[in-house]
């Protein structure tokens, strides 16, 4: 097998007296789709939120793309590392998370403009063939407040792509979505996946999207992964009795 | 269904006069009735200053000296709140940072600067700080520090006014969701990125009706300077009052005008203000369309 891209060891989260996270081990390789599902408050999102020290780890260690940060202090050198491993790192919100003040071009184009060292040409015909990819070309000009949820979802996920990253972070990207705007975000979610080999991450209760694009999936449960396994396997009906009850619950 | 001739019978009444007026009264608009008792009020104290013995005459041949002063009003604000702002600024991001020393000082800045009277203030700059640098420095840097009343006054104004916008800049700052400087750490935004080119400029919005407030109430106290000592040359409405007023023992006709020329420039303002207002309150897409 060839080296993991994404190696999450011993990883442990609390807030407070809270243990969210109570030791997850994962190591995804390139090209995998995983979906991490479960209750909410079982730690997933947590999980997806430290891969990016987004939520500072309170023990383990995270690797992406080479760059390993183990959980500490918030020193200066530290946080210069949580930075290069973020331009590794695409994230989609749940809540969009654009930019208001300005257009989705610029939304697009403003992390590579200050970070990547691009020329401004090439940074410009990047953003524009992104926005073509996600099929909102025509929205360029656009600010995002002109733009239902699920345009300003896709846009979200052309901001994320801008940094050529080599994984995909997305937490609950359909959750705030009014249900006839969720497929096109999926559909673009699925072409990343199939079309473009994406490295993807994706915290998500649509489970016809698990079924159908996962490479795996990791059944969060109290802080853990209780169990993984291919979609056949997740959903060939003798899973745990935890996952048994959370999969018939939502599906 | 019981009251209905009650109802019926109501319009054949005989109405008592309090009646009347009442109906009468009704027909009248709210806006009218508002104008009418400011205009009441302007005339009674009209009728009262004149059987004081007014001096319309004096008033005329004095009031042009008083109202020409507005300029060092205008001018003292505008460079206090260009220096106001610009601390506001510093202080602002003194308080949201996680630095100590920037914490630490922006908070002893605000406490001080909001915990003290701002006419002693005026004096601390003016003869206080004087003392201070000539007990500590050599004599030729000392001077450096013995200002005019002008400059005293507008460092003055423009600390204090400074430290009140510290606190509408931090609360401005925070007013940005959470997510904005998630979503720009996410790509690899530095914090001061994630600070200049995402939060700033989304503050900036919401700061700027109070601080509209805040200039409002500077031009006012510029007023304070004067105390401090002036010249000719740079008094302002109020001294030129005070100076005309006292000479001729005409204070009641020469404050009076200096008083209408601070009402009449923050009125003005006030109408600038609220037109900045409404098309900032036309809600994000105009606002952000209006800046391309």
């Amino acid at each position: 097998m060839t080296e993991p891209l994404v190696r999450v060891a011993g990883l442990h989260k609390s807030f407070g007296s809270l243990e969210v996270l109570k030791g997850v081990d994962l190591e995804i390789g390139a090209g995998e789709v995983v979906v991490v599902f479960g209750r909410s408050g079982s730690g997933k999102s947590t999980f997806l939120r430290c891969i990016n020290f987004l939520e500072d780890p309170t023990m383990g260690t995270i690797e992406v793309a080479g760059i390993k940060i183990a959980a500490g202090s918030p020193t200066r050198f530290r946080r210069k590392q949580i930075q290069s491993l973020r331009k590794t790192c695409g994230m989609v919100f749940q809540q969009f998370n654009l930019f208001p003040h300005m257009s989705v071009l610029d939304n697009v184009m403003e992390a590579p403009r200050r970070i990547s060292g691009d020329s401004a040409k090439d940074v410009k015909d990047h953003a524009m063939a992104l926005l073509a990819d996600v099929g909102l070309a025509d929205k360029a000009a656009e600010y995002p407040i002109r733009l239902s949820g699920g345009q300003q979802q896709r846009v979200a996920i052309a901001r994320a792509l801008a940094m050529k990253p080599q994984v995909m972070l997305f937490d609950e990207p359909t959750s705030a979505l009014d249900p006839e705007l969720i497929h096109e975000v999926l559909s673009v979610m699925r072409s990343l996946a199939k079309d473009h080999s994406t490295t993807m991450i994706v915290v998500t209760h649509e489970m016809g999207f698990a079924r159908e694009v996962a490479s795996r999936m990791c059944f969060f449960h109290e802080g853990v992964i209780l169990e993984q396994g291919t979609p056949e396997m997740m959903f060939d009906g003798s899973r745990l009795p935890e996952t048994q009850r959370f999969l018939n619950a939502v599906m | 269904m019981s009251n209905t001739p009650t109802v019926e019978a109501v319009p054949h009444q005989r109405h008592g006069l309090a009646e009347s007026l009442e109906i009468a009264s009704l027909k009248v608009p709210f806006r009218i009735k508002v104008a009418l008792v400011w205009l009441v009020i302007g005339g009674l104290l009209l009728i009262g200053f004149l059987k004081s013995g007014f001096d319309i005459a004096w008033m005329g041949d004095h009031a042009a000296a008083i109202v020409k002063a507005v300029w060092v009003t205008i001018a003292f604000s505008i460079i206090a709140i260009a220096c106001a702002v610009g601390l506001a600024l510093l202080g602002a991001l003194g308080r949201v940072s996680r630095n100590p020393i920037a914490y630490g000082v922006s908070g002893f800045y605000t406490s001080f600067f909001r915990g003290t009277p701002l006419i002693v203030q005026l004096f601390l700059w003016y003869l206080a700080l004087p003392q201070l640098a000539l007990g500590l420095l050599p004599e030729q840097y000392a001077t450096w520090f013995i200002w005019p009343a002008q400059v005293a006054g507008i460092v003055g104004i423009a600390f204090n006014y400074g430290a009140y916008m510290t606190e509408i800049f931090r609360s401005g700052i925070e007013a940005v969701p959470h997510g904005q400087a998630e979503a720009a750490a996410a790509l690899g935004m530095s914090s001061g990125q994630q600070m200049r080119r995402i939060i700033l400029p989304q503050a900036t919005r919401i700061v700027i009706p109070p601080t509209g407030n805040e200039f409002i109430a500077m031009m006012k106290d510029t007023a304070l300077i004067g105390l401090l000592g002036t010249t000719l040359m740079w008094a302002d409405p109020f001294r030129m009052a005070q100076l005309s007023g006292k000479a001729d023992f005409r204070n009641l006709e020469a404050l009076i005008a200096a008083a209408l020329v601070y009402w009449g420039l923050t009125a003005v303002f006030s109408i600038f203000q609220r037109k900045l207002e409404e098309r900032m309150g036309r809600g994000y897409v105009r606002q952000s369309k209006a800046k391309t």
